[in-house]
């Protein structure tokens, strides 16, 4: 068993910020009654108890699980899959063929899902791992990216159409959660096909752009690359994954390593499957005539980093999909109008115009049916009036 | 050119003999050197790769200078060239050196036909090359030669195949050009890696049939280096202009907090083969093919197009200037024909237009002498209905006249009567 490099897991788990400010909002309306003098001082013997939810809520959330998916996309050979190896500490690809050139010449992408149960001190966690083989081969990219998005837009659908179903007990969240972009060390910054894949995906997925290979690159080629992907970013107006500030009142050490992932990102990160003997000790590195690249090295590249960026805020990462991106997706969905069948899947949608008329054709009958109504009623009214006359004569 | 060819073919009419003592030609190799020095050498070099992979890098670190480069952006929407041409020495060995580098080469969405400004810039320097062969008064010693001598093609450094691109674009031009894969950028792949990936891109050139350049195995002093070498293509690279403290030498080196890695050091890379085979040993060899193999395949090829036959049309051998005047004849009666032709035509339609022309103007005059007699048919009508008229305007007259007359004279009978009666309906 590796040493856990993960920060240490104290004694009362570390809850999400949003879950710090509702405990002090509690504190405070307290005080306030204490003013009125209805509650009694919680110091004082006598006290309520409600500090133990932090444990409920870890307790529960223990026995339910945790779900997470992760997308990674990027061309053949950046090195995505021992990347996922070594983030996981496991080997989700036993059988790997690799095709040769030629065959690479007309592939289409395709859509792997993987999925694994990873369990640590109790918690579990249910990891899909989805991958895109044949991103960047062929020699014609211009539709690469039509199958990951229908991809993306169907877990959205099923999600949608579980959420409206009649039974939501077990709603299985299968959404894109997370997706790493990998991004070539060998150019000058991005390429045309890395800025319109993350243009059609920024708004439907967490984009995390990383840098492949990073012990290519040394220190200060390093940083010149990361500023010119950001330099780049902002220019074409790509959305990435943005790391929330760090809230005033968590500790100092918290607050700083949120600031240096931020001032990190895009993470040039480097992955491997074989452990080296380097310095007396195995580490997981890459064997070079020069010396020995150590995966979980600070110094030597940006892993760490990235891992811990994905263990603190993988709740985050999911608030986000689910608030965001999730939201997005429905209120667009449902806008459109088209219907949901029986099987979870979109009937053809009529084209853009349909909808309108039949909405106006909606409008009208129902106008028409008020106008109706008033005019029944109108003639009611005479009716009872006339009555009262005959009644009066 | 082709002297090699030529040399050692056993005449059969010459018999060997042996000299009594020493003569002195064989200092004859030596006066073609010193020629060659007086004269300048010149080397083309292509580099093809994507942007960012490092060929600038090394071509600054093969020949120790610093070629002015700058960096290009990824948004090319076409592959294009830049050349540029430079005059080094070396010793007393001068050499005019050009560099061809590809400008956003794999860069774009749609790479079918990357490939085509690469080739079309080949060719482009063969056909001004045959050109100036062809011409009638050439210079061709003077002829600054242009064509392409050595491609160096750089593979990505993936670990685990070439990519779709690089297979097209090999097999597109392996037959117009020495082409010599180097791996770049090789500090990213450890040496076990390296074995496999090495061996996985010669299987897959050989399966799909590209030829790269082999060096050449027939020369004994240079053979056995030779025969190692193309066993180690394709040579994994790392380019570096920048200098850092090794031991008490500054070497050319990248420096990593892991280590340094030294452009020069053979267990590093294999940047000093390359530079030796390339520069050192075959720079001569890859000339000469340049000139036999590919250009004699291109120069066939174009003149198979336009018309040229090695032989006749009873398998006669037919020389160049006999084949051209013939064509030159044919053309010029094709030219002839044509103009008869065109005249013939011409002539015809004239002729045409005009009978057409007769043919309406008679027709026009038809009906003027139609509208003509309608004409005058109906005013003799109307002469005829005025005489007519004016007889019942003169009857009409006189029977006025007449009635007229009748009146005067019953007034004058029945006057007193009607004032009479005049004035008693006023009362």
């Amino acid at each position: 068993m590796q040493t856990g490099e993960l920060p240490p897991v104290s004694a009362a788990p570390r809850l999400p910020p949003r879950g710090r400010r509702l405990i002090k909002e509690k504190k405070m309306s307290q005080a306030e009654k204490m003013k009125q003098g209805q509650f009694t001082n919680p110091e004082t013997p006598g006290y309520v108890g409600f500090a133990n939810l932090p444990n409920q809520v870890h307790r529960k959330s223990v026995k339910k699980g945790f779900e997470f998916t992760l997308m990674v996309v990027g061309e053949s050979g950046l090195g995505k899959s021992t990347l996922i190896n070594s983030l996981f500490l496991t080997d989700l690809y036993p059988e790997r063929v690799i095709p040769g050139a030629a065959e690479k010449i007309e592939r289409t992408v395709q859509i792997e899902a993987s999925t694994v149960e990873i369990e640590e001190r109790g918690v579990k966690l249910r990891l899909t791992v989805v991958d895109t083989p044949g991103y960047g081969d062929a020699i014609n990219s211009q539709d690469c990216f039509s199958t990951i998005i229908s991809y993306i837009d169907d877990q959205f659908e099923r999600y949608l159409h579980d959420e409206s179903g009649l039974n939501r007990r077990h709603i299985v969240d299968n959404r894109v959660h997370c997706c790493f972009y990998f991004i070539s060390p060998l150019g000058h910054g991005l390429k045309p096909l890395d800025v319109q894949f993350m243009k059609a995906i920024h708004n439907k997925v967490n984009v995390v752009p990383v840098i492949a290979k990073a012990d290519t690159l040394t220190l200060r080629e390093r940083e010149r690359l990361k500023r010119r992907i950001l330099d780049e970013i902002d220019e074409h107006g790509i959305k990435i994954y943005h790391l929330p500030d760090a809230e005033s009142d968590e500790d100092e050490d918290f607050k700083e390593q949120t600031r240096i992932l931020k001032a990190s990102i895009p993470f040039g990160v480097v992955g491997s499957n074989q452990q080296i003997e380097a310095k007396g000790k195995k580490v997981r590195g890459r064997l070079y005539p020069w010396g020995v690249v150590e995966v979980e090295n600070p110094e030597h590249n940006d892993f760490l980093k990235l891992r811990t960026m994905l263990i603190t805020h993988m709740q985050d990462l999911q608030e986000v999909t689910q608030d965001l991106h999730y939201e997005n997706f429905r209120s667009d969905r449902l806008k459109r109008g088209g219907r949901l069948s029986s099987h979870g899947y979109v009937l053809p949608l009529s084209p853009a115009k349909a909808p309108e008329p039949e909405e106006m054709d909606k409008d009208m009958i129902l106008q028409e049916k008020e106008a109706e109504l008033r005019r029944m009623q109108e003639m009611i009214a005479k009716m009872q009036a006339q009555m009262q006359k005959t009644g009066d004569e | 050119m082709a002297s090699s060819d030529v040399a050692r073919q056993p005449d059969k009419e010459a018999r060997p003999l042996s000299l009594a003592g020493h003569v002195g030609f064989d200092s004859l190799p030596d006066q073609l050197v010193n020629k060659s020095i007086c004269q300048g050498f010149c080397f083309n070099i292509l580099c093809i790769g994507e942007t960012g992979i490092g060929k600038s890098t090394l071509m600054d670190t093969l020949f120790n200078t610093n070629f002015e480069n700058f960096e290009s952006s990824h948004f090319e929407p076409q592959v294009k060239l830049r050349a540029q041409t430079y005059d080094l020495q070396e010793t007393n060995v001068r050499l005019r050196l050009t560099v061809v580098n590809t400008v956003g080469f794999g860069d774009q969405m749609n790479k079918q036909d990357s490939y085509q400004p690469v080739v079309d810039y080949i060719d482009k320097q063969f056909e001004s090359y045959l050109q100036e062969e062809l011409k009638i008064k050439r210079s061709l010693h003077n002829y600054h030669d242009s064509r392409v001598h050595a491609c160096l093609y750089f593979i990505s450094p993936s670990g685990h195949s070439l990519k779709s691109l690089d297979l097209v674009t090999m097999k597109k031009l392996d037959s117009k050009v020495n082409i010599i894969p180097v791996i770049a950028k090789a500090d990213a792949i450890s040496k076990s890696e390296l074995h496999k990936f090495k061996i996985k891109i010669m299987s897959e050139l050989v399966s799909n049939g590209v030829q790269i350049y082999q060096f050449p195995q027939d020369d004994e002093t240079v053979a056995k280096v030779n025969t190692t070498m193309n066993g180690i293509l394709p040579f994994a690279v790392v380019g570096s202009t920048e200098e850092v403290l090794v031991g008490n030498k500054m070497v050319k080196a990248r420096q990593y907090p892991w280590g340094v890695v030294q452009v020069e050091n053979e267990q590093h890379c294999d940047f000093v083969k390359l530079r030796e085979m390339l520069i050192c040993v075959n720079m001569e060899d890859l000339r000469e093919q340049t000139h036999s193999r590919h250009y004699e395949l291109y120069r066939r090829c174009k003149l198979e197009e336009m018309g040229f036959k090695d032989t006749g049309p009873e398998c006669k051998p037919v020389s160049l200037q006999q084949t051209y005047e013939a064509k030159r004849q044919e053309f010029l009666l094709e030219l002839q024909r044509r103009e008869d032709e065109m005249r013939q035509i011409f002539v015809q339609r004239v002729k045409e237009k005009e009978a057409e022309l007769k043919e309406a103007e008679r027709e026009l005059q038809s009906r003027f002498e139609q509208l003509k007699r309608r004409h005058a048919e109906e005013k003799a009508t109307l002469e005829e209905k005025k005489r007519l008229f004016e007889e019942d305007q003169s009857s009409f007259n006189k029977r006025k006249a007449a009635t007229q007359l009748l009146q005067a004279q019953n007034m004058t009978a029945n006057g007193k009567k009607d004032k009479d009666r005049k004035n008693s309906g006023f009362m």
